[in-house]
Parts: C-alpha cells; structure tokens; sequence
C-alpha cells in the first residue's frame, strides 16, 4: 500500500490515547486515496491500524460522508432540510441533479442540514460551502468545479459577514483576505 | 445591553490569528485564571449562572463540578457536532473566533482538572476545522496549550477529531463512542459522562458556545456576567434565525428580549404579505409555537412554560405560504433518516410517522390516521436511550394538535382528488 496513507493513519493513531479513535480520520484519508471506502481501502486501513475489516466496515456504514459505494470525486451536498427547503432547495438539488447528469465526475446528494441556514438554499461543493443560490447559479457551479475553479466565488459563505448589526464594536477595514467582497454585510435574503 | 460579547470583534479582520486575538485582549482571561485555583475559577463559573448552550441548557458550572476530583485522568470534550437542523451559530464562532473557543477550553479544563481535551467537529465542516487547526498550532507554540501552560503546572493536551456525518453524534453519549471510533451509539445513561465518560473516564462535554462564553465570564467575573439576562437564563445567546425571515442570519442577544423582536426586529420577519404560521423556538426537534407566542420572553423557562423549548437557540420561521404537511414530512423523515435504530420506538415510530404522513399526502389517510400518528408519537416520548426519537415526537405531536383542522383537510382534499381520478391518471401518465 502507499506509505503516505499509513504514515497518516499511524500519526492519527498517536493523537489518542487508544488508536482505535483514529477510525474515522483513517477511513476518510483512505476515501481520499481511493475514491470511496472499497474493500481494498478498509483492508489497508485495517492492517495498519490492528482491528479487523469487519469491524471498518460497520463504522464505515454508519457515517453519511464515507463511500460504501463508488462515487464520483466532486461530491456536491446540497442541503434539503427545513430551513432550505423552505426557501427552495429541493428545486435545487432537481436542478443540480439534471445539469450534472451522468457525469461519472459528480457525485450530487441531497443533505441532511449544513449548519449554514443563513445562506439558505446551500450546497457544500467538495466541502465549500455557497448560497444563496438560484437555480441560475448551476451552470456556473458546475463549469467551476469542472475547471478546478473557486466555486462562485461571490457565493462563498467563508467571506460573508454576521447579520447582527449589533456586533463588532468598532469601525474596521473591509475584509481583504477574500477576492470577492461581501455581497450583503446584512445578510440580506435571497 | 452594554455591547455584544461574543460577537465583539467577530467581523475584525484576522481574528482568526493569535496575533489579531491577543492583541484585543485574547488570552488575559486564562492568564487571569491560572494567576488562581481551580476552585476559584468553578466558582466563577457557577457565579455566572451560565446554562448549556447545546440544548439542554444544563447549568455549565454544576456540570463541572460533577466530575470527581483527585489525580485521575479526566476529560474535556467540546461538542462541536452542531447538528440540530437551523443551527449554525457554533460555525459562526470556530470559523472567526477560534482562539476564543481555545481559550475557554483550557479555562474550563483548568477547573475541572481535565489533562486530555478534544473538539469534535462535524465532518462537513471543512473549512471551520482547517481554521482550528492552524489556530490550535499557534496556541501551542505559544505554550496556552501543551505541558505547564504559562508556568502554571496545568497541562492539556487538545486534538480536533474530525466526524464524519451523523446527527446522532451530537447526542454526547453517542459522540463519545464516535470519538472513541465505533459507531455513533448513544449509552445507556447513568452512568453520565462525569463518571464514565469517554475511555470510561470522568468527561466533561460542553457546546462551543457555551465553552467560548467562558473568556468573557472570567474577564468580567461571574457575578457581572449574572446581571444579563433573566432570573433563571443568564447572560447573552448566540440566535440562528432561518427560514421565511428576510434577514437570516446568527444574532447575539440578551436573554429574555421579546421573540418578536428577534423575528421581526432583528431577522425581518416574513416578506411583505406573508404571516408567521408557525416558528420553531429551538431548532427542528422543538415543538412549534404560533405568531400569537412571538411576545414571549425568549428565556429558557419562558420556552418551556410555552410547551417548548430554547434548545439550541435556532428559530425556524414558518410562513403562511407552506401547508403543515410538507414541515411535518420533512421533519419526520430527518429523524427517521438519522435513527441509529438502537431503540425501537425511535426507529419504528419515524418511520411509521413518515409513512403515514405520506398517506396524508397521497390521499389514501382515514382521519383516524392521525389519531393513530398523535398516539405513535406519544409511545415515542420517553422510551429510548436517547432524545431522538423525542426530537422527533414533541414537534411532530405539537403539529398535530396545534393544526388538526389543516391536516384532517388535507386527508378530504386528498381522497376528494383521488376519487376523481386524478392521481390514477398521472400514475399511468
């Protein structure tokens, strides 16, 4: 096997005081080498980390963002609980569904809440989050991670500011670290 | 209110950084606690009055002061699993105020006498625990956390353990067995986690918000903190306000302000037109509450006096364009997508309740259908290991007799159709 995975999971290993807790990162440094948790990736994880196969297995089973099943490498969660769905998601997800079609390269899921009602509807694109999004926003969703693009940069939840006009207690510049400026500092609806 | 605590500096450029944070006084309420005892500082904590902030609303000093003392291994556990459907709030403080989180953990270590701490994080959030990530190694080289923290002979070592999707996890018990790298099963309580926690040791878990409180309680001192707030729900809360409101978005606010003022005040209420029909006081496993409840206080016991509950704090926003049903259905089939099938009643009952809703839905429901769905409800409540399956019942149950006459019209409109042939022809379209 690769020995950049097993120094990985052995590093996990050691943070716990019983390596068993490693389980979840190293399943999920596996998926990351083989795509999902096939029987080749839980065995590998297995053999390093001293617990049976069958046992990776029924951990590996219980968790919604380890791969039982191969799947596309963009895996795109769009969030169709309460909050987003009241505000539109299940169209969305139809919509992201129907625009990526049998792209082998997609994997589009509909997800259980995000945490990110704020910028409902949403999707976590390879674990960025973006919203509020309309149906619109698909194309270019998927031309972006097809191009190994930031994904709507103008979208992107990390550069949006608190809504609570109340907080932050003093006048400061603009946020400089992202290239797009925060669309609504009020966390206006969409 | 004198200012905002929690979201003081949250926008401030850089906060994220050590830099930034102990340059706006980060890090003096730990230098402030190791100067004291532990003691000093639990009863600083229980001073302040602070409650959970995860849900339970469990007093955070008392739960610190559960934990046996002596030289055992002890444990502190950070849930940072934010799960509750409409609560994003502790995302909010990770992703900008990391070191304000960091600090409270070795605070509150401190005085529990904890040695091993861990946050876990939901899987999902990537980024948030990237961002802890690096702000953790910052802390550690410089020496707030590792061996002999500021030469205080305290020691705690701090891992951020990644999850990997579950709902489940958030319940404490099941994130413990997550953490210990099993399947999320809840445990059987007692023993609480103060006794046999993780690895079987005395653990302490406590919410994000709740953990990041702990810096201004120790900068201001309990007693100050107390002042905020109610008699019973002390100092100030971190809102998630989501659905029909024109302002979504995370809100600091005094406890005890009108929910009116946070719905339509703060959030914008519905559009122009449109009514609250129902709200959501505490996230998806909270019984709703109609518009005419909007001038309650927003307090633990107000909440409760109301048949619901402040829970995580997140207010779902209900309007009139939205039938009853398609809430109760998505809400029904979370919970029975996210049982971990350990207790029957949780696993059976969702299930069951989604299935009869959809006959709702599909007009092929008698109104005795919903006496039967009020009952499962009812036989949910109390019978599990752990509160999913209650998560599920109470709001289920509040919608059920809050909006009877809508469902039963829901069942007459349905069947109505379905006589007429409709749904046959779009079956066979």
């Amino acid at each position: 096997m690769n020995s950049e995975l097993r120094e990985e999971i052995e590093a996990h290993m050691a943070l716990y005081p019983d390596s068993r807790s490693a389980a979840l990162p190293a399943l999920e440094a596996a998926q990351r080498v083989h795509g999902w948790c096939s029987p080749e990736a839980i065995e590998q994880v297995a053999a390093v980390m001293g617990v049976t196969p069958a046992y990776l297995a029924a951990v590996a089973t219980f968790y919604d963002m380890l791969e039982t099943e191969p799947v596309g490498r963009h895996s795109i969660y769009v969030c169709t609980n309460i909050s987003c769905s009241l505000r539109g998601a299940d169209a969305l997800h139809a919509a992201v569904c129907e625009a990526a079609g049998e792209d082998p390269e997609f994997n589009v899921r509909s997800f259980e809440c995000l945490g990110a009602c704020d910028i409902a509807p949403m999707a976590s694109v390879d674990g960025v989050f973006v919203g509020p999004l309309t149906l619109d926003d698909v194309p270019q969703l998927l031309d972006d991670v097809r191009a190994g693009r930031r994904v709507l940069p103008a979208k992107q939840l990390s550069t949006r500011k608190v809504a609570d006009p109340h907080a932050n207690s003093r006048d400061f510049p603009a946020h400089q670290v992202e290239t797009a400026s925060p669309s609504d500092a009020s966390g206006g609806a969409a | 209110m004198t200012g905002a605590l929690l979201f003081k500096d949250i926008d401030e450029p850089g906060l994220s950084t050590l830099e930034v944070y102990s340059g706006r006084g980060g890090y003096e309420s730990l230098r402030k606690a190791l100067a004291t005892t532990p003691e000093e500082v639990l009863a600083q904590l229980e001073a302040s009055g602070l409650r959970g902030r995860g849900g339970a609303g469990f007093a955070m000093g008392k739960k610190v002061s559960f934990l046996p003392k002596g030289s055992i291994d002890k444990y502190l556990v950070c849930n940072a699993d934010e799960s509750e459907p409409g609560t994003f709030k502790d995302r909010e403080l990770m992703q900008k105020s990391p070191h304000m989180l960091i600090e409270g953990i070795v605070i509150a270590s401190y005085a529990a006498g904890a040695s091993r701490s861990f946050i876990y994080i939901r899987g999902e959030y990537v980024h948030q625990a990237d961002v802890l990530d690096a702000a953790l190694a910052e802390a550690r080289e410089a020496g707030f956390v590792g061996e002999d923290i500021l030469g205080s002979g305290h020691s705690l070592s701090l891992v951020v353990h990644r999850g990997a999707g579950a709902y489940i996890c958030g319940e404490e018990t099941g994130l413990l067995d997550s953490l210990e790298g099993k399947r999320g099963n809840p445990r059987l309580k007692p023993p609480f986690p103060a006794n046999q926690g993780l690895y079987q040791g005395p653990t302490l878990i406590n919410n994000v918000e709740t953990l990041s409180t702990v810096p201004a309680i120790m900068k201001m001192g309990g007693e100050e903190y107390s002042k905020l707030g109610t008699e019973t729900s002390k100092g100030t809360k971190l809102v998630s306000v989501s659905g029909h409101v024109q302002r979504p978005g995370n809100y600091e606010i005094e406890l005890g302000i009108p929910s009116r003022e946070i719905v339509y005040g703060l959030a914008g209420g519905p559009e122009e037109g449109r009514e609250v029909k129902c709200w959501f006081p505490g996230g998806s496993s909270s019984p709703v509450l109609k518009k005419e409840d909007l001038d309650l206080p927003y307090d633990f016991d107000s909440m409760a006096k109301a048949g619901s509950m402040l829970g995580s704090g997140a207010i779902i926003v209900v309007d009139d364009s939205t039938p009853i049903l398609d809430v109760a259905l998505k809400v029904a089939k979370f919970y029975r997508h996210e049982s971990c099938g350990k207790c029957t009643p949780c696993r059976e009952g969702t299930n069951w309740t989604v299935k009869m809703l959809e006959r709702i839905d599909d007009g092929t429901a008698t109104p005795m259908d919903i006496e039967i769905m009020a009952s499962v409800q009812e036989h949910i409540i109390g019978n599990c290991l752990c509160v999913l399956g209650d998560a599920m019942a109470m709001p289920i149950g509040s919608m059920i007799a809050k909006f009877r006459g809508e469902f039963e019209e829901h069942i007459e409109t349905a069947r109505a159709r379905n006589v007429t042939g409709v749904l046959v022809h779009e079956a066979f379209a």
